[in-house]
């Protein structure tokens, strides 16, 4: 087997692949004690070698795992995995914990050209995270909230210290908390939007990452970037896997060569 | 070596114990990113002794040079003709800019949202931690970018200052303004010293400062071999100490390195391996001791063959012409010279575009990282263009905006990696 360790902020994920399937999936939170969270989600598990990625990347090579540990960036990763799973995307928005990041994909889900967010965390599942709890809702849950809303203010703050002041401020002016996230959603989506544009936004739209589960996200980044779910949309079964299924993908590649 | 200086440092009124701290955070530092280097050559231990004394005794040189009565010229740019300072007589040194220093005293006096370089310098001395600005009988500023010439204004209530008018076109009256500055500096320059500017100490002086440039020249052409026969980190740290090492003795160090540079080629060695992705340089000035991007670029497996920036060919590219006979004519060559640097306070600065494209592919290189630092707008906006010229002529590019904090340096790393990753 080989093994694709994606170690984020917020979680770490595993995927391993024999004869270019798929055949074992894990996830676990990252805390803060990565090392330990990789060992007890590698326990059991015999592999031939291992790709990580991820911020935590270089960890893993330290932890003498019995077998050879290579490292790519998550923006390798995301445009391996997620050309994986649809070979005719040409664009590829990962939102993550803590990164965003648009890359324009090449012939084989090689990387053309990306941007990424700079070292502030606006526009990111962080961000998301921070504002759901100003609602007191869960983040799984608050795109669905979200959806609730029909007529969203503008939120100009991508900050998300300042984006909380001034949800506070128009919670203190009676709109509605629904519209408000809403809002906060719809600044993410056009800071996102503009993000693609700079790779030179070519469709289908490969969108990956845990934020990618937000309903609220998908819909509205469909809005801004004129593209249809499904369609020119797309979006895999666990986008939150991505990147650990295209470091695997890799060490595929490299155990072949 | 901070015993030995104490009393040196005391009389130029620097703040010991900060100054004690920067010393030891710059030690630290300078050993994690250059001592950590596989296969350095020898040469390259004249740096490292440079560098170790940087505070230590090239200070004491020149407070021995004070004492003999010659002029201390202090700059920030490599608009300011060192020629003339040399033709006096005078020595004329680079200022402390390039680290995070008394950043909170220096937002007193410009905004915050300034670049770190400007900041820097200002901050060095509201905090009286640089020694080559405390010994400076003048310090000369320059109009390259609104951010320096407003900072100059505020500057010159806590040093004695001159400032140059950079002229922002290339035209002929851009050209005569330059001239009319070059002629009032070199007054100032006699007023200072009391030494006049002579076709005799002037040919010589040129001479000394053209060497200096014929050695950086050959250093940057024996970059072009493959596999690189020296490290980015190396190079920047010889162009960083060329503004303010004695130019002589500098010039007969670096090639002698040379000499060792061409032995290794011919022995086919290198500093890297000769797959290992090549990546040029290009944008704003990198003052001692901002070794972050550099660092990071090589330790992700590059090497950094080029370093388009005023540290770097921007100061070396041209030579000033040797032939004139007479003063006017010197001043002529020299005027000549400095108008062909393509800093990005010109409008319009066509000439850099090729000059960037010339140079990714004189060097063979793999990709050019671009480097602005955050609130630099003319390289910011230049940043956009030469990009666009490097994609048209096939030649992979990445931009980054950065400071001196090492906040990013985990981004900056994912970033690097993955753009090597799309080049390899």
């Amino acid at each position: 087997m080989i093994l694709g360790i994606d170690i984020g902020s917020r979680s770490i994920e595993v995927v391993g692949m024999a004869g270019g399937e798929v055949v074992e999936k894990r996830r676990a939170p990252t805390t803060f004690n990565p090392v330990a969270q990789v060992r007890a989600l590698l326990d059991g598990l015999s592999a031939r070698r291992a790709v990580a990625t991820g911020y935590g990347r270089k960890l893993v090579q330290d932890l003498d795992l019995g077998f050879p540990v290579e490292t790519i960036t998550e923006i390798k990763a995301h445009g391996l995995g997620a050309a994986h799973h649809f070979p005719e995307g040409r664009t590829v928005l990962d939102i993550g914990g803590q990164d965003t990041k648009a890359i324009a994909l090449l012939p084989g889900g090689r990387v053309g050209k990306f941007e990424m967010n700079d070292r502030c965390a606006a526009g990111t599942g962080k961000f998301l995270e921070y504002t759901a709890q100003i609602f007191q809702i869960p983040v799984q849950e608050f795109g669905l909230y979200a959806l609730g809303g029909d007529a969203p203010p503008i939120i100009n703050s991508m900050c998300t210290v300042f984006a909380e002041t001034e949800a506070t401020s128009l919670m203190a002016q009676g709109v509605r908390p629904e519209n408000i996230a809403l809002g906060l959603h719809l600044s993410i989506a056009r800071r996102t939007a503009n993000m693609l544009q700079r790779v030179g936004l070519a469709f289908p739209l490969i969108f990956v990452g845990g934020v990618a589960h937000n309903p609220c996200m998908r819909r509205l980044l469909a809005e801004q970037t004129g593209t249809v779910e499904g369609e020119t949309l797309l979006v895999p079964a666990e986008p939150d896997m991505t990147g650990a299924l295209g470091a695997a993908l890799w060490g595929e590649t490299l155990a072949r060569s | 070596m901070s015993e030995a200086y104490r009393e040196m440092w005391e009389n130029l009124n620097l703040d010991l114990a900060a100054h004690d701290g920067l010393l030891s955070v710059l030690g630290k530092f300078y050993g994690d990113i250059y001592m950590s280097q596989q296969g350095r050559l020898k040469g390259m231990e004249y740096l490292d002794f440079v560098l170790s004394e940087v505070h230590g005794l090239r200070i004491k040189e020149l407070q021995d040079a004070k004492a003999q009565g010659r002029k201390i010229v202090g700059t920030f740019c490599v608009f300011v003709p060192e020629e003339l300072a040399l033709a006096v007589d005078a020595v004329q040194v680079g200022l402390c800019a390039g680290a995070d220093a008394g950043r909170e005293a220096a937002e007193t006096l410009v905004p915050r949202n300034t670049c770190a370089l400007i900041k820097s310098f200002i901050g060095f001395k509201l905090a009286r931690l640089c020694p080559y600005t405390e010994s400076c009988d003048l310090i000369v500023g320059e109009t390259t970018c609104d951010g320096k010439k407003k900072a100059y204004e505020a500057f010159a209530e806590h040093a004695p200052m001159h400032i140059m008018e950079v002229p922002q076109t290339k035209t002929e009256a851009a050209r005569a303004l330059w001239k009319a500055e070059v002629l009032r500096y070199m007054e100032k320059l006699e007023e200072l010293t009391g030494k006049k500017v002579t076709a005799e100490n002037l040919a010589a002086a040129i001479k000394t400062v053209n060497a200096r440039r014929r050695a950086l020249q050959r250093l940057n052409a024996l970059r072009a071999a493959v596999p690189a026969p020296i490290s980015g980190r190396d190079v920047l740290l010889i162009n960083q100490v060329s503004f303010y090492d004695d130019p002589v003795r500098f010039t007969a160090s670096i090639n002698t390195l040379c000499d060792q540079l061409e032995e290794r080629i011919k022995a086919g060695d290198g500093v890297a391996p000769a797959d290992a992705p090549r990546v040029m340089l290009s944008g704003c000035p990198m003052a001692v001791p901002n070794w972050k991007l550099p660092y990071v670029i090589e330790s992700s497996g590059a090497v950094i063959v080029g370093e388009e920036s005023c540290i770097g060919t921007r100061n070396t590219r041209d030579l000033t012409d040797e032939s004139g006979l007479t003063l006017e004519q010197m001043i002529d060559a020299l005027c000549d010279r400095y108008m062909k640097i393509d800093c990005a306070c010109f409008t319009p600065n066509a000439e850099r575009l090729d000059n960037v494209e010339s140079m990714a592919r004189d060097l063979k290189v793999d990709g050019v990282i671009q480097y602005a630092l955050m609130f630099c707008q003319p390289y910011a906006h230049e940043g956009i263009k030469v990009e666009r010229r490097l994609t048209a002529g096939g030649i992979p590019s990445m931009s980054l905006e950065t400071d001196y904090s090492m906040e990013d340096v985990e981004q900056l790393k994912t970033r690097v990696e993955a753009f090597l990753e799309t080049v390899r």
